[in-house]
Order: structure tokens, then C-alpha cells, then sequence
């Protein structure tokens, strides 16, 4: 029981010329949350069908709950949502869940879970006449419903509108809660930065960066405000306390980090005042995860 | 609300009951499939009656529904274990139905065994009605059932094998296309309505070694000829049943 839920040292996936990941490495551990957050085609996908047995490595080892992914054992052990599709068309919402139980020994409640997910009113709605947010939420429930002890989820709410996001995530808090291990792919921040425990960051097939959401976006707070481009920066950091720092980015855009607190925003908007500039949308907040793979890759993570 | 609760508890079901559970999933979209249950059941039925009836094609001297019913039969068999199954194969793997049941703990194997008895299922229900429309129409049956009966087994092995190689290689599109081909050329040219002796002498050795030429050979020499088991049609049947499942276990791909 003491191998992580999943292990992956130096793997290489090729799809002919070209290198979809790039010696990555990272584990999952038992009973937490872990995040792969990334750009589109960073290698989120392959990494995740890699772990689920569907596709090869072209080099390095991934272990999963101790095992190479294709080892049949696993299937009873491992829950998986695919990214998309995955259910005959003409196959009933509910009829697919309770196909789906029967192979397993302990199986949860189809129709328990079909309520939980805000499906009871569609049990006979066949899989194509279903909204796309109606089918993410089938294939997690089918993802979770043999009561598994690890759960891959291929970006569980690509489509989802906001109430049935947040009922993707409470499922994925109650998961946590009852110990099963979850690796999802996002590329979204919000969804990693509330749900995870661990965030491994991955642009171009590899690990750009990873740590718990507080490590990766740090503990203190920025001052941001937007105003005309190219104010003198220089001379607003002569008037903070040593140590912080100002910067222009994009242009027009400014944040200031330091120990932001009632001194710093009055000293800020005091020089604002003076230079006759206007401080639009002035707030203080944390780093997100978005800016931090801004920062690490340069490139926008959408 | 009821409490759901999540904690592991990991374990695979009953192989027997998974088979049964997909099985079951199998053959209630075959029957709720109107496109398949018109080439299963509704084309064979129409063709039994309407030809026995009327008299469009020469059988030479036999009452017509003796040499038709042992055809439509044969029919029935290759159009559930080949093109039915073929067309729900081929979209099955285009729809990614066969990667997410491959992270079940339905194997492979169990899932090849839970469509072989789902096509056994359909053709058992094939089976008795158009039994039933000939015995209806004055069909008077001879010879073993257990001939009968293997027949049919190694029937549906040589056209799931065929229906399998398509779907498992073709897109879905194509297999679709290809599938109701072949079965109407197979209807056409393979002795179901029409003797193979009508055929010029020359193409008829190619004719007589296509599947379903031997199936309705075979089911024809043992239930109106009474024959007791015709080896030629068993060979040929077994041969094709042989080589399409050989060429399926190393071709198949199911993504």
C-alpha cells in the first residue's frame, strides 16, 4: 500500500515526428488530489491514457498503485472518465450506469448516483439526446460507480456550465474526503487551484512546475492596477518600503508585490494622485496559477 | 437524498455476470435498432412469404418454401453474425465504446464472448419465427437437428469472424457501406433464392465456396433432402470461421 497512486519517471510519448511528452516525471499520491495542468496539447491526454493502459510509452516507467498500467488487475481498481464519448449513443442514461456496476463487485447505486449528479429526470433519455454537460456528468458517474481506489479524470468539466462544474467538484471533494485518489487534467486554474492538493504544471511534455497551489503561487499578495502605459516605475519604488517590487505587464497593466497592506495602497495611490494618473480596477489579490505558468512559459495557459 | 459512499471498495464482478450483463446490453440494441431488426427479421420473413407465395423464381422442381426456408435461414444467420454485427462493431470502436469498456473488468475475451452470445440469442429468436412463418406457409423440415444446428454454429463463427475483420479494421462509415454490400451480393449470388445451378458452369466453383453458399447448401441438403451431415459445406464453413477469427486476433484494433 505504500506506492503512490501513481509514479511516472522520464516518460516519452512520440506520435511519429513529433514528441507529445518529453521526460516527464511526477507521482500522484494515495488519497490526494493531484492536478495536470497545461496549455491544449501539452501532453495532458497522453500522459492520463498512458496511465489508463489505453496507449504505449515510447520510454520511461509508469506505475500505477504499484503497477505497469496494463495489468488487468487494475481495471477492477482504477475508475476512469474519457475525455469524450465512450457510451453507445442509443444507449439510456441509466442503463449504461447500471451496465457499467455490474461489473464490479461492490458497485455503488446506479440510481443513488444518478440523483446525486442531477440525473434522475433524464434515466431513460438515450446517451445522444443528452447535453454535453449531461454527458461528462454520466461518464464520472460510470468513472466512480465500481468504487474504485483511484480515479482518472480527463478534464472533467470541458463543457460543463457553472452549477454543474461545482457539482463535478463537490463530487471530487467528497472522493478526497472518502480516501480514493484523483488525478485530473485541467486547464483550467481555477478548477486545480480549488480542487487539487498537488498542481503538476506541464507545458510541451514536460513538468514546468508542481507543488501544493499556495507553493506555486506564493504566500504574499500583489497590488494590481491598470493605468496609461509607461508610468516611471522607478521612482513609485523609491517611495515603498524596501524590498518590493513593481512591474509593468502586459502594458498597461501593473503589479506591485511587496507587503501589501494599507501603508503600500496608500503610498500607491498617493503617487498615482501626484503623477495625474487614474488607477482603474486597483485590487489586491493572490498570484494565480495562471500567472505563474504565464511566468514560467511565457505563453498564456488558453 | 440517499448517502453515497465512496470509499474503496474495488473488486470485479462474477466473470459469468459481467458476460451476462454485456450480452444483455447487446441484444436489447439489436432489437430496439429498427435498421437491424428490418435486415433480421422483417427482409428474411418478407422474403420466406412473398416468394413462396408467388410464383416469380424457378427452384426447379421442390416446392418452393422447401428450398426457400433453409436459404432464408442461412440468410438470417449472416445478417446478425455478419452485417449487423459488423455495423454495431464498427461504430461501437468509432464512438470509443470498446476503449472505455476496456477500462472495465470486462475483458477482451469476455466481451467477444457476451456478442457471440448475444448473436446466438438473436438468431434463436430468428430462428423460431421464421420456423414458425414456413411451418405456416407448408414447409414440411426433414433431417437432424444436430446437423442443423452445427451448421448454423460454424456459420455464425465464419461470418462473425468476416463481420469482426471489417469492423475491427475499417471506419465505421465504410464498414456500414461494405457490410450491406456484401450482403446483398451474398443475398443475390449465394444460393438463398436462387439455385446456384442457374449460374454459368464457370463461375460457379467460386460461387460454391463463398460462406453463405455453404450454409444454405448445407441446411438445404439436410432439411429437405434429409442428408445427415453434407462434409463439404462443414469444411468450407469451418475453413472461412478458421482464417477470418485468425486474421481478426491479429488485425483487430480497438481505438
Amino acid at each position: 500500500m505504500d506506492s503512490p497512486a501513481v509514479e511516472i519517471v522520464d516518460l516519452v510519448k512520440r506520435y511519429g515526428a513529433s514528441t507529445a511528452v518529453d521526460g516527464l516525471t511526477f507521482r500522484a499520491e494515495r488519497g490526494a488530489v493531484t492536478a495536470v495542468l497545461g496549455p491544449n496539447g501539452a501532453g495532458k491526454t497522453s500522459t492520463v491514457e498512458i496511465c489508463e493502459g489505453f496507449r504505449k510509452s515510447d520510454g520511461g516507467t509508469v506505475k500505477v498503485l504499484g503497477l505497469a498500467p496494463a495489468r488487468p488487475e487494475l481495471r477492477a481498481r482504477v475508475g476512469v472518465m474519457l475525455q469524450a464519448g465512450g457510451v453507445p449513443p442509443a444507449m439510456r442514461c441509466a442503463e449504461w450506469l447500471r451496465l457499467v456496476s455490474r461489473f464490479y463487485a461492490h458497485p455503488l447505486d446506479p440510481g443513488a448516483l444518478l440523483e446525486r449528479l442531477g440525473l434522475t429526470g433524464h434515466v431513460r433519455t438515450p446517451y445522444r439526446r443528452l447535453s454535453g454537460g449531461q454527458q461528462q456528468r454520466l461518464s464520472l458517474a460510470a468513472a466512480v460507480v465500481g468504487r474504485p481506489e483511484l480515479v482518472f479524470l480527463d478534464e472533467p468539466t470541458a463543457g460543463l456550465d457553472p452549477q454543474a462544474r461545482h457539482a463535478c467538484w463537490e463530487l471530487v471533494g467528497e472522493l478526497r474526503a472518502a480516501g480514493v485518489s484523483v488525478m485530473l487534467t485541467t486547464h483550467h486554474m481555477d478548477e486545480a487551484e480549488r480542487l487539487a492538493d498537488h498542481v503538476v504544471i506541464i507545458d510541451r511534455g514536460r513538468v514546468v512546475a508542481e507543488g501544493t497551489p499556495a507553493s506555486l503561487t506564493g504566500a504574499e499578495r500583489q497590488l494590481r492596477f491598470r493605468a496609461r502605459p509607461g508610468l516611471a516605475l522607478e521612482e513609485l519604488l523609491n517611495a515603498l518600503p524596501a524590498g518590493s517590487a513593481a512591474k509593468e505587464s502586459p502594458a498597461g497593466h501593473y503589479i506591485i508585490e511587496g507587503l501589501v497592506g494599507p501603508e503600500l495602497l496608500a503610498t500607491v495611490t498617493a503617487w498615482c494622485a501626484a503623477e495625474g494618473v487614474t488607477a482603474d480596477d486597483l485590487r489586491i489579490e493572490r498570484r494565480t496559477l495562471e500567472d505563474v505558468f504565464l511566468e514560467l512559459t511565457g505563453r498564456e495557459l488558453r | 437524498m440517499t448517502a453515497l459512499d465512496f470509499s474503496p471498495a474495488p473488486g470485479a464482478a462474477p466473470f459469468p455476470r459481467m458476460v451476462l450483463a454485456q450480452a444483455g446490453a447487446e441484444v436489447r440494441a439489436m432489437l430496439r435498432n429498427g435498421e437491424q431488426l428490418l435486415l433480421t427479421l422483417i427482409i428474411p420473413v418478407l422474403l420466406l412469404t412473398g416468394f413462396s407465395l408467388a410464383p416469380l423464381i424457378d427452384v426447379g422442381t421442390e416446392r418452393r418454401v422447401d428450398f426457400l426456408a433453409p436459404g432464408v435461414l442461412a440468410l438470417a444467420v449472416m445478417s446478425t453474425a455478419f452485417t449487423g454485427q459488423a455495423i454495431a462493431t464498427g461504430f461501437e470502436r468509432r464512438y470509443g465504446v470498446l476503449k472505455r469498456l476496456g477500462a472495465t473488468p470486462l475483458s477482451r475475451s469476455g466481451l467477444m464472448l457476451a456478442k457471440t452470445a448475444a448473436v446466438v440469442a438473436v438468431e434463436v429468436v430468428q430462428a423460431v419465427v421464421i420456423v414458425a412463418v414456413g411451418l405456416a406457409l407448408g414447409w414440411r423440415p426433414h433431417g437432424s437437428f444436430l446437423s442443423a444446428a452445427l451448421l448454423v454454429v460454424l456459420g455464425t463463427a465464419a461470418f462473425s469472424g468476416l463481420g469482426l475483420l471489417m469492423a475491427g479494421t475499417l471506419r465505421a462509415e465504410a464498414t456500414l457501406a461494405a457490410a450491406n454490400l456484401v450482403y446483398l451480393v451474398l443475398l443475390g449470388a449465394g444460393g438463398v433464392m436462387f439455385p446456384l445451378t442457374k449460374f454459368p458452369a464457370g463461375v460457379r466453383p467460386v460461387l460454391e465456396a463463398l460462406p453463405i453458399s455453404a450454409l444454405t447448401g448445407g441446411l438445404r441438403a439436410v432439411l429437405a433432402q434429409g442428408a445427415a451431415l453434407p462434409l463439404v459445406p462443414v469444411a468450407v464453413l469451418a475453413a472461412w470461421a478458421v482464417v477470418s477469427l485468425g486474421l481478426v486476433s491479429r488485425t483487430f484494433r480497438w481505438e
